[in-house]
């Protein structure tokens, strides 16, 4: 016996909205973040992870007023990043409600933010959040902004950099994957937990329970993030609630491209399969 | 139960206080998030929270004078509640970053879970079981797991873990791999336990109630 696999919404935001895309590109608004989480914890979501989609872009935060109140509501642990650059940012984010927060950028421009940041506030506070992109050659280079701007470091050797500098968890995200339902790079999963011995999450290509499966069935995974496959179950169950049907949001959705090849699935739904599997999963009842 | 029941948060102001805060307000329990020992020992029942390092937590409740506050409160008879750093600061020491004394009230260590196997990822982090070792017994105040059965998950997030003296303080155990530490401790009216009821959604809630609502 042991811990459950974690099961985590992945919500990325930008200013007031949900939104989603294909490789982090072409964001599409699908409604209100609070919503969603109220939904996906009555679902029995074991976390939620919040990604500020353009906070590293402009320098600004706009996320702590959705902590704040989705920490009044929903009584998981909240992960949150994006534009966190310096202690009184960390320190922002908790005091809205966040329990964790992810950081990307500035981890990799200063990497002794690390062993600042976990030093005060402890690992288990400070999840580092690694966008791979695969290379020509085969090999994965750790990329910021979204996937926008390559470090140059190999996604591996910053791994364990990162775990020795005191990070508590990381959340692997194949950038090439992502909003694709065509899967996880499963490779990469694996050289990444067997580099490191901090709980490992990874993101970026459910695009079935199948899919899900096959990564947690073998792997030592901590968690897995996911985006599409439950936003788009969301919006079928509460079109009225967020008014899609009016704006003809719904079609758009529909027709788009990066949810056409994702199955829309119920965090429940999705527990159940994975525990028929033999996946260890907490079902909330 | 007469509401308001009052509950003390105690601030040693380096954790996210508003977590539990918000939890208990759910609940209907009226919350003063405070270090001051008048309020403190008014309150209705009290809560140690915590995240962060343990030196640094026991550097703060010394600066703010909170051992009188956390002893006398304990010393009233009214529930005590201590969650996670919270948990461990109630023992006699910690080997985290260094050797450092905690508040001495439960005998016993904090250590590493590296002691525990070095194969284990650290931190526990995510959702787990916890297996009641013992019943209440006559001078216990209350039972927090009375209505959760062996097959409910709480959530933990962690990489120190306490080894008590006296068995008798374990109240539950939870394995990780192949290896089991001490979740949960009862002694009279402090239950202290190292998962977050207050991030364990519903059946987290229901233990707070437990506590609380008499």
């Amino acid at each position: 016996m042991s811990l459950a696999t974690r099961i985590i919404p992945r919500l990325d935001i930008k200013g007031p909205n949900l939104v989603k895309g294909i490789h982090l590109e072409g964001l599409r608004v699908l409604g209100k973040p609070e919503s969603f989480a109220k939904f996906y914890y009555e679902q029995g979501a074991d976390e939620l992870f919040y990604q500020d989609v353009v906070a590293s872009l402009y320098g600004r935060n706009s996320l702590q007023d959705i902590i704040s109140r989705t920490a009044k509501e929903v009584f998981i642990p909240l992960t949150v990043g994006g534009g966190i650059r310096n202690i009184e940012d960390i320190s922002n984010m908790l005091q809205a409600g966040a329990d964790k927060v992810s950081i990307n950028t500035s981890a990799i421009s200063n990497p002794e933010f690390i062993s600042l940041a976990s030093n005060i506030y402890g690992s288990s506070t400070i999840v580092i959040c690694i966008e791979a992109i695969k290379q020509r050659d085969g090999s994965y280079i750790a990329f910021t902004d979204n996937g926008r701007n390559s470090s140059g470091r190999e996604v591996i050797s910053w791994a364990k950099e990162v775990e020795q500098l005191g990070a508590g968890e990381i959340l692997l995200t194949f950038v090439d994957q992502e909003g694709s339902g065509k899967g996880f790079d499963l490779i990469l999963a694996r050289q990444v937990c067997d580099a490191v011995k901090i709980p490992v999450v990874i993101h970026g290509g459910a695009g079935s329970m199948q899919h899900i499966l096959d990564a947690t069935k073998d792997l030592p995974l901590s968690g897995v993030a996911i985006a599409s496959l439950f936003h788009y179950d969301f919006i079928l169950h509460n079109r009225q609630i967020e008014g899609y049907e009016e704006e003809g949001n719904i079609d758009f959705l529909k027709s788009n491209r990066s949810l056409s090849s994702i199955d829309s699935k119920s965090i429940k739904e999705l527990k159940l399969f994975l525990l028929d599997n033999n996946v260890l999963c907490r079902i909330d009842e | 139960m007469n509401k308001p029941y009052k509950i003390a948060v105690i601030d040693y102001q380096i954790s996210n206080m508003f977590s539990i805060k918000n939890a208990l307000t759910v609940l209907g329990f009226d919350v003063e998030v405070t270090s001051d020992y008048s309020t403190i020992m008014s309150c209705d029942g009290a809560i140690l929270p915590g995240v962060g390092s343990f030196p640094e937590a026991m550097k703060h409740i010394k600066e703010l004078n909170l051992e009188a506050s956390i002893n006398d409160f304990i010393a009233s008879g009214k529930p005590f509640l201590g969650i996670c750093l919270g948990f461990q600061l109630l023992f006699d020491k910690s080997n985290e970053i260094e050797d450092t004394f905690g508040l001495g009230i439960i005998p016993g260590e904090v250590k590493h879970m590296s002691g525990l196997d070095a194969e284990i990822r650290i931190p526990h982090v995510g959702w787990n079981k916890v297996q009641r070792k013992q019943l209440p017994n006559i001078k216990n105040i209350f039972d927090p797991l009375k209505k959760i059965n062996a097959q409910e998950y709480f959530y933990f997030i962690h990489s120190f873990y306490v080894e008590p003296a006296d068995i008798n303080d374990i109240y539950t155990i939870t394995e990780y791999n192949d290896y089991s530490f001490c979740s949960s401790i009862l002694k009279d009216n402090i239950f202290a336990c190292q998962f977050h009821p207050e991030k364990s959604g519903r059946k987290g809630a229901e233990i707070l109630s437990e506590i609380f609502n008499r």
